[in-house]
């Protein structure tokens, strides 16, 4: 039995005491009169010698056809007061999408009767556990979006919708009542799955038959079917809606890749942190070796989604698709080409060697970059359509990170001091024990 | 040189992984093993140097993306500059996204073809090549490990009897 230790245990309180403050900081350092947000902008210029915020000042964009001046600080104004939210939203979405990704994973694993990853079921478990948490602060997010307390959904605004007749268009779908609605549904599933599959592979350790393992199986296997529909429309609904007139087909694809692999990188370094501490003893090196080799192949695939999304929307050349690369590629270019080579270069050329997945600092090591990609993607997901170029990756940004690494890791060790880590009646253990590549 | 080899027949990889291994703790040198499948972790009982053949092939799939650059760059922008996307800019640059999966694709091509042919050459596989197994049988459900004598014949064969062999044979080899 797991217990959580001591330091881990405060390390993770004082990220989230650190973490709040940060978060605290960025709510009171937006600006709330257009005078303020000149100020902030002046500030930055200096400050960073023309960096980013130089360009503040030509990129009026379309939106504002009438090129006046009061316009575009209006527009800064709210671009600059959506920048905590962003960064609370972008930090909370992504310790959010990795237990979602690892309970992808994990419902894989149960559906395919895997032979090879029992021993890890546990330590999925615990990952998966903060969906809960996590789910409710991504609804609360949401929740506060619909009551205009931010601006992260442009399409909620009834006066922007007024007068943009491809959101009229849209608004059957894209209205804040369904969007609530789908949101709680999908919660409700994940959740209600997590929490129901959990339920049985504990009852299956104490059971005299397979009966439990079985139900899990078929409640596996159906709910892949609800994820992956329901994956891909949360993808639209909480991402791709922050730029409601921009729309990809494979969106859904490519959030789902950035998800599974972070999923599966923090399934790995809890793992490789339980052996370190002397838990978990019998997975072996042929256990990290496969996690390994899926954070490789995942990553691979990644960039394949990432890239056919690229091609096409450059290849067509069609000007409301090409908006949102311009966008990136002019105001975000460091952390949009970053991000590239952090998740596909990095782990290619680390990962590639078969012996180096089974050096677990490697993996780690490996891991953390992929993670730090991970999030620069979902960043470059929101931070666009949000905040515009004034993006910066400050306090805030950061404190919302390091709030919410605290609240995951608090979350999950406690999820796995609550029980035993090694199953012992599920009918593939000796096969996972003996799991040899 | 002709000589005079010792051959111990097995019907199943497990026993012959085990027998491997007890040869190899007897510190005996293991001339050859023929199997009817690859068996996992043959190579390393057997002490067999690691196979340098994945370099091969990173290095072929280097030579890949380097042909596929250089063709693509003479035939779509040097030879006949041609006007990608309705974006002519004939820089092979700012066209690369369009080449980007011909690129991937060579890379693999070359890692994957010049890396099998790599494979036959180094095993001495070519065309009308004579077979070198010494019983047909290793082609369906035998396993032949292949030891050297050297004045200790007796010695090898009470060890191979006692490791499973279902059948132990005394040859005249040329080895190469």
């Amino acid at each position: 039995m797991y217990t959580i230790s001591n330091r881990l245990k405060m390390g993770s309180i004082i990220l989230m005491v650190v973490g709040l403050l940060g978060i605290g900081y960025g709510f009171l350092a937006a600006p709330s009169t257009v005078a303020e947000a000149k100020e902030i902008v002046a500030g930055h210029d200096d400050g960073h010698g023309g960096g980013h915020g130089e360009e503040a000042s030509p990129a009026v964009s379309s939106e504002h056809g009438e090129d006046h001046d009061a316009a575009h600080d209006e527009h800064v104004l709210h671009q600059l007061q959506n920048k905590p939210w962003a960064a609370l939203y972008v930090g909370a979405f992504f310790f959010f999408m990795i237990a979602l990704g690892a309970l992808a994973f994990y419902a894989i694993q149960r559906a395919a009767q895997a032979g090879w990853s029992p021993l890890l079921f546990r330590v999925m478990e615990g990952i998966t556990s903060y969906i809960v948490p996590g789910g409710i602060i991504v609804f609360a997010i949401l929740v506060l979006s619909v009551m205009h307390m931010n601006h992260l959904f442009v399409w909620m605004d009834a006066d922007v919708v007024a007068h943009d007749a491809l959101l009229q268009g849209k608004s059957g779908y894209l209205n804040p009542t369904f969007f609530l609605i789908r949101a709680a549904i999908f919660l409700a599933g994940w959740i209600g799955y997590r929490e129901y599959s959990r339920k049985l592979s504990l009852a299956q350790d104490e059971a005299n038959d397979d009966s439990n393992f079985k139900m899990n199986f078929k409640i596996s296997a159906a709910f892949l079917v609800f994820y992956l529909i329901s994956e891909s429309v949360m993808s639209w609904d909480w991402i791709m809606s922050v730029d409601p007139h921009w729309f990809s087909t494979l969106f859904g694809w490519y959030v789902f890749a950035s998800m599974f692999v972070s999923g599966i990188t923090v399934i790995a370094m809890v793992t490789i942190y339980l052996k370190s501490k002397g838990y978990l003893e019998q997975v072996n090196d042929s256990h990290i070796h496969d996690l390994a080799k899926f954070m490789f192949g995942i990553s691979i695939f990644w960039t394949y989604l990432w890239f056919s999304q690229f091609m096409l929307i450059w290849y067509a050349n069609i000007p409301e698709e090409v908006t949102y690369y311009v966008t990136r590629i002019e105001d975000y270019n460091l952390p949009f080409f970053a991000m590239v080579a952090m998740n596909f270069l990095f782990p290619v050329l680390l990962l590639m060697n078969s012996d180096y997945k089974r050096i677990n600092w490697f993996v780690i090591m490996a891991g953390l970059v992929i993670l730090a990609g991970h999030y620069m993607d979902v960043f470059n997901m929101i931070m666009p359509s949000t905040v515009g170029d004034q993006w910066y990756i400050g306090i805030p940004e950061i404190g919302a990170v390091l709030f919410f690494a605290g609240l995951f890791i608090f979350w999950v060790f406690r999820a796995l001091a609550s029980a035993p880590l090694q199953p012992t009646r599920n009918p593939f253990i000796e096969e996972s024990k003996h799991f040899h590549y | 040189m002709a000589s005079k080899v010792i051959q111990a027949y097995y019907n199943d990889d497990d026993i012959l992984m085990h027998a491997v291994k007890k040869v190899k703790a007897a510190k005996h040198h293991i001339e050859e093993v023929y199997c009817p499948f690859p068996v996992h972790g043959l190579d390393k009982a057997m002490g067999l140097a690691p196979t340098r053949i994945a370099i091969t092939s990173f290095m072929y799939g280097c030579v890949g993306l380097i042909v596929s650059i250089v063709m693509m760059n003479y035939m779509m922008i040097d030879a006949w500059p041609q006007d990608i996307g309705g974006k002519p800019s004939f820089s092979y640059i700012e066209n690369m996204p369009a080449f980007v999966p011909i690129m991937f694709e060579l890379t693999v091509y070359f890692a994957a073809h010049l890396m099998v042919i790599t494979f036959y050459l180094r095993s001495r596989l070519w065309p009308f090549k004579k077979a070198e197994n010494p019983d047909v049988r290793t082609t369906d459900d035998h396993f032949v490990m292949e030891i050297e004598i050297h004045d200790n014949e007796s010695e090898l064969k009470d060890l191979l009897s006692d490791t499973g062999a279902v059948e132990i044979n005394i040859a005249e080899k040329n080895l190469h």
